[in-house]
């Protein structure tokens, strides 16, 4: 390995200090660590929410809260969680570090605009944790803020509307930066089917981005206006229809659950080829399934509302719908693995997080298919299953992608090593934990534990308590992650520029990268994956 | 510190063209289209509910109003166009008189917009009022609807109103010029896209009945 780093060569890190030049900085990289910090702030707030609600579910009856605050606490772990954490994360913060690296850009296309929807985001987050604690009732109709309840009840509803509207914002904003950025800004030779495939996942979710979140912004505000004007485009009571409020929601928070899972999908997509030196298996085929992805979920919806009253036709529509979307799942998964038959597998933290990505994935894609056939749906909606199953996508699938993310780039990102054991062993924790936390629920939501619900029937006690000591397990391990990964920032070994031996763009400049990323813009003159550069033959 | 920033920016700003700057707008302006769409599907949805309520409470409207508006916004886009073409031939003084136009435009359209508003304030026609809620179900729909959709645009026309009084001054000031429009064509942009939204707006709320 090359030791040229050891001068400390001016970096993006170091070009400029103080913390005035990070919260003005337009340069895509510190942009994307302030993402990340914000993003791990609210992560473990909400977290912390999750553990506290399955520490009052451990026994029967109120065990640490009333039942109210339990709902708050629901509430809040959902908004937090899905439009603070999970929709920005990947694309915003990794998305921000690499994506203009990848294709041989010096920033993106708008970088003044990518610092202001970071503080759009800002804006965004501290109005929900506002909502919290401003005068009156925490919100407690859930992250869906189905109508007519929260339309009429008494809690501070509109805070929380107007935090996920300017959320919404910062999402489009970063969406349209990609895009422009991925359309414009490629180094020569690039050309559409050169480009890595992470970039490729963060095209298709920026224009779902684009597409879907002015959808959901506009509904969001006609919530607003039902309750502050009395207009009722959705209460009954009033001559509206509830029904057209969760259309219109899932219209977009349907094609948002791809938002979350496609830039995890991409990161994995690079990890795989990079730990198996070997090509990518079937890169077109990963492409347009990306694309697929995003075209076909968002006609999907519907199979939200299998019970709410939808006509015989829509039904059998989207549940038709719904099934065509496992095919370009699965088609990844295909590829994933395909990649590592007959690759030197070298089984480094990334790696785990990506395999057990696709252990998590392919679980919650498989009782997707559960939800997304009629049948049984009306069986298990509104049950513990449903929660079991979009954890295991969102967590197991976006979480253990994020880390899987936070691992492989971490040498980039600050140029220091962390600790790899400690690493394997923390990723021990979080993947038993998340089994023993989540699997349960399966079995509950069959047996018919409804989800949302503050207390249970004597006969769930022993799947609770398990999914509850899971939940212990799944924190210990977050915190021995997180501990592993802050103490290393300044502590850890030097990194060289290419530890993990990748041939995508990011692994040929130094670690960190160098403030404009690169001296001279790259000529592109092959494919993405070729494993013969001087590193591979050292190895 | 005001220095190391415009550097930085300098340094950033060389990689933006105008191709890249005006794919960007219109982007956005895509997303400015499904904000609406969401309002029209809402719109859509009623009107097969309600169509016997929305047929009597559109009758309320005064399209002589709606008419000279769609008539006042679609000269001004022309205007702006024309205000474009002429920073591109260098004609700085025509240009920014024509920018002018298009604010005294917009100003006549939100003039008209007031005594509208005026007007159905004046019989307690807006949500929340006494009258509005002895209306049927469809008609304060209506209302409702009106309200959401007519305010949401002319949100818009304030906030390209001031877009264009910043080009304004730039022009004026020699910022944008023949080498430089690109924040002037994105002004365009987005007042014409003011001006297509109304286009829809009018005939739906004002002229089916």
């Amino acid at each position: 390995m090359n030791n040229q780093v050891s001068a400390e060569p001016l970096n993006y890190l170091n070009h400029k200090t103080g913390l005035w030049s990070w919260l003005t900085a337009t340069d895509h990289k510190r942009i994307g660590l302030l993402y990340l910090y914000a993003i791990t702030i609210f992560f473990l707030t909400a977290a912390v929410l999750g553990v506290l609600m399955k520490i009052e579910k451990s026994t029967i009856g109120p065990t640490i809260m009333t039942a109210q605050t339990y709902n708050a606490l629901f509430t809040l772990h959902g908004i937090i969680m899905i439009f603070i954490v999970v929709i920005p994360g990947l694309a915003a913060v990794f998305g921000n570090i690499c994506l203009p690296i990848m294709i041989g850009a010096k920033d993106v296309a708008f970088p003044k605009l990518n610092l202001f929807s970071f503080y759009v985001y800002i804006t965004g987050a501290c109005l929900g944790l506002y909502s919290q604690f401003a005068n009156g009732h925490s919100p407690d109709a859930g992250w869906t803020f189905y109508v007519p309840y929260s339309a009429e009840v008494n809690s501070n509803i509109i805070l929380a509307l107007l935090a996920a509207f300017t959320l919404g914002f910062a999402s489009i904003l970063t969406g349209l930066n990609f895009i422009v950025t991925i359309h414009r800004m490629r180094a020569p030779g690039m050309t559409w089917f050169r480009m890595p495939l992470f970039p490729w996942s963060l095209y298709a979710t920026a224009w779902i981005q684009l597409l879907a979140t002015p959808v959901v912004g506009i509904t969001l505000l006609m919530v607003i206006a039902e309750r502050t004007l009395h207009v009722g485009f959705f209460d009954p009571k009033l001559g509206g229809d509830p029904v057209l409020y969760q259309h219109l929601f899932w219209i977009y928070s349907h094609p948002a659950v791809y938002v979350m899972i496609l830039p995890a999908m991409g990161v994995v997509t690079e990890i795989f080829p990079t730990f198996s030196q070997k090509p990518v298996f079937g890169y077109l085929p990963i492409v347009f399934s990306s694309l697929a992805i995003a075209l076909v979920g968002y006609f999907v919806w519907g199979h939200h509302m299998f019970t709410s009253g939808m006509s015989y036709e829509s039904r059998w529509f989207f549940s038709f719908i719904t099934f065509l979307v496992a095919i370009p799942s699965a088609i990844k998964v295909f590829n994933w693995l395909s990649t590592m038959y007959g690759g030197s597998v070298d089984l480094q933290p990334p790696l785990l997080y990506a395999i057990s990505f696709i252990f998590l994935f392919t679980i919650g894609g498989f009782t997707g298919l559960t939800l997304g056939a009629v049948a049984t749906d009306i069986h298990v909606h509104n049950t513990d299953f449903v929660v079991a199953h979009f954890h295991y996508i969102i967590f197991g699938g976006m979480g253990f992608g994020f880390f899987a993310a936070m691992h492989y780039w971490y040498p980039k990102i600050y140029g220091r090593m962390y600790h790899i054991k400690w690493a394997n062993i923390a990723w021990g924790f979080l993947f038993t934990g998340f089994n023993i936390l989540y699997f349960p629920m399966f079995v509950m939501g069959i047996q018919g534990m409804p989800r949302r619900y503050y207390d249970y029937d004597p006969k769930f006690q022993l799947g609770q308590t398990i999914s509850s000591v899971g939940a212990v397990i799944l924190f210990i391990g977050l915190i021995a992650m997180i501990t592993n990964l802050v103490y290393h920032v300044r502590r850890g070994a030097k990194a060289s520029a290419n530890p993990w031996h990748g041939v995508t763009l990011e692994w040929q400049v130094p670690s960190p990268p160098p403030h404009e990323n690169f001296d001279e813009i790259p000529v592109i003159t092959r494919e993405p994956y070729v494993f013969d550069n001087p590193y591979t033959k050292e190895k | 510190m005001s220095t190391t920033e415009h550097s930085e920016h300098s340094e950033h700003s060389e990689y933006i063209d105008v191709e890249t700057g005006k794919m960007g707008m219109w982007l956005f302006l895509f997303t400015e289209l499904f904000l609406f769409g969401g309002l029209f599907i809402v719109y859509a949805v009623m009107r097969a509910k309600y169509g016997e309520d929305f047929h009597h409470a559109a009758l309320e409207l005064n399209a002589f109003i709606g008419a000279t508006n769609t008539v006042v916004l679609l000269v001004s886009s022309m205007t702006v166009a024309m205000s474009l073409t002429a920073i591109q031939k260098s004609q700085k003084n025509l240009a920014v008189g024509l920018i002018f136009v298009t604010l005294i435009l917009a100003g006549v359209f939100m003039i008209n917009k007031y005594f509208e508003y005026g007007h159905k304030f004046e019989l307690h026609l807006y949500p929340g009022s006494d009258v509005m809620r002895n209306l049927p179900p469809g008609e304060i729909m209506f209302f409702g609807l009106y309200f959401l959709m007519t305010g949401l645009h002319l949100f818009h026309v304030v906030v390209g109103g001031i877009l264009l009084t910043i080009i304004m001054l730039r022009v004026k000031s020699g910022k944008i010029n023949k080498e430089h429009f690109l924040l002037h064509e994105n002004g365009a942009l987005y007042w014409h896209l003011v001006d297509l939204i109304w286009i829809f707006l009018f005939p739906l709320l004002y002229l089916i009945t």
